[in-house]
């Protein structure tokens, strides 16, 4: 594959992570993300997905091991789970949020605020409070948010687990067209095989405790949509990506 | 016409309770000095109005400004609290023991230490304290984990963080506290006024209640009665009103 060959935005090297409760959420992971990839790590819950990508964040430490940026450490953007808005503000204010933390006044922000509103489609609800969206729009502020930074590197901790299936197919296209105009680097954390395979250029599989990189599988598909969700390729990876999935769930059972 | 009498009914039943006390009182031909009829406690009060008006003006100085300090109070030591535990654990014993103490056993003390003015104060000022306090500490804590991350991740300073997340988030936990506060103020006040039983300029409602009792003057008692009931009716809808001014447009409670 060609893009082994391009050297890595971020490396995790021999990354371990024991919490305070003992338990081993990470054992030895290796994981490199190159530079416009689509990422995803695919896993059983609990396998320490999460803490790898928080580690990525830096909101985590590892406990052994070294997390190396190529150069300099690129612009983040980082969505969890849930929505993670701030009630209190409107939507446009939760979006100018990083840029506020940073010194910017919202009259230096508007700018990038109006872009990040417009990404996602929302350029409509600036003034609207978080209670007045829908699950989905909420999850799509949060998207903006982290876009307003214009992040080099994006990361997404399973962030439409809480959706409907016809709004996350959406945001699973809306996030492919976003990636392809600010061809930025996604690392992506989900349980669902047909999201990762629908969604990654690669895809990480994760053994459960202590978790680490199993298998590796390279989706080599050009175009996304509904069309490669009815390939035949589309199925072979599911399929692929399913008895991965199944062997980390038998390590578990063999541990 | 049914939404018509669903609306008045609370008010026609008082109107109903107040209307046969009346009668009750006219056709028993009960006396003052045992059952003053409404009328006749409307009547007192307008015309020793001079005499109310001005104790309700010392009883609301001194609710007022122990609320005020209250509020200032709790809301600082609840910081203190939020962001060292060993303060809390250290200090937060005392604030239950003045808690659970009856106010109305400490008042004698205070009045051996203190001038009169001051007890009082100090009294309404202690039982206002805990929970306006006590909320704070609550609202402080119950800030969403992934938003202080979120903050971390842009670098917010302790300050941006206090400011932007921790004390917004408090707030509907801090008016809470606040308007328990209020009434529990009034009732300080009021105790510790009859604990004082000191006449002078600086007699207040619980203490014009004292002498009307020792002059046999039960209308005059009804009287003071009422205006200390509508005084703590109109502490409550003051702070109801705040509260929904402030979180109308984003907390559950208010929608």
């Amino acid at each position: 594959m060609g893009a082994d060959m391009s050297p890595s935005l971020v490396t995790l090297r021999a990354v371990s992570k024991t919490f305070q409760t003992g338990t081993r959420a990470l054992d030895n992971l290796n994981l490199d993300v190159r530079p416009g990839e689509f990422l995803t790590l695919l896993g059983p819950s609990g396998c320490g997905k999460s803490t790898a990508l928080r580690i990525i964040a830096g909101l985590m430490a590892p406990t052994s091991g070294q997390v190396e940026w190529g150069c300099v450490k690129p612009e983040l953007g980082f969505v969890f789970q849930d929505p993670t808005l701030m009630p209190w503000v409107s939507v446009e204010d939760n979006i100018w949020l990083p840029l506020r933390l940073r010194g910017q006044s919202k009259a230096q922000a508007r700018k990038r605020i109006d872009e990040a509103l417009a990404l996602v489609g929302l350029s409509r609800f600036g003034g609207a409070f978080p209670r007045e969206l829908s699950g989905g729009m909420k999850m799509r502020v949060s998207i903006a948010r982290a876009l307003v930074t214009r992040p080099a590197i994006l990361l997404l901790d399973e962030p439409f687990a809480a959706l409907d299936e016809i709004t996350r197919f959406r945001l699973n296209d809306d996030l492919l067209a976003l990636q392809k105009e600010l061809a930025a680097t996604i690392v992506f954390v989900t349980h669902s095989v047909f999201e990762s395979v629908y969604l990654s250029s690669r895809i990480c599989v994760f053994t459960n405790r202590p978790g680490r990189v199993t298998q590796e599988i390279v989706v080599d598909a050009p175009t996304r949509d509904s069309g490669f969700r009815a390939s035949a390729l589309f199925g072979q990876t599911c399929q692929q990506a399913s008895a991965a999935l199944e062997r980390a769930y038998g390590l578990e059972g063999a541990i | 016409m049914k939404r018509l009498i669903e609306k008045l009914a609370p008010w026609l039943l008082f109107a109903a309770a107040i209307g046969a006390w009346e009668i009750t009182v006219r056709v028993r031909e009960i006396a003052p000095y045992i059952l003053p009829a409404p009328s006749v406690i409307v009547a007192t009060a307008i015309s020793d109005w001079p005499l109310l008006w001005a104790a309700l003006l010392v009883t609301l100085r001194t609710t007022f400004l122990a609320l005020l300090m209250a509020s200032f109070g709790g809301l600082a030591l609840a910081l203190l609290f939020a962001r060292w535990r060993w303060v809390e654990r250290s200090l937060f014993p005392f604030a239950v023991v003045l808690q659970v103490t009856p106010i109305i056993a400490i008042a004698p003390l205070l009045l051996v230490y203190l001038e009169t003015d001051a007890a009082v104060l100090t009294c309404a000022f202690i039982v206002a304290f805990f929970p306006v306090l006590s909320n704070s500490v609550l609202g402080l804590r119950s800030v969403d984990r992934n938003l202080v991350e979120l903050y971390e991740l842009y670098g917010a300073s302790r300050w941006q963080q206090l400011r932007l997340l921790r004390l917004p988030a408090a707030l509907p936990y801090f008016l809470g506290g606040l308007r328990i506060g209020g009434g529990l103020a009034l009732i300080g006040a009021i105790v510790a006024e009859i604990a004082a039983g000191s006449a002078g300029k600086g007699a207040g409602l619980a203490f014009r209640i004292i002498e009307a009792a020792y002059r046999l003057n039960v209308p005059r008692m009804f009287a003071a009665l009422a205006l200390i009931s509508l005084t703590g009716i109109a502490i409550y809808v003051t702070f109801s009103l705040v509260s929904r001014l402030l979180l109308a447009r984003w907390h559950e409670s208010e929608i």
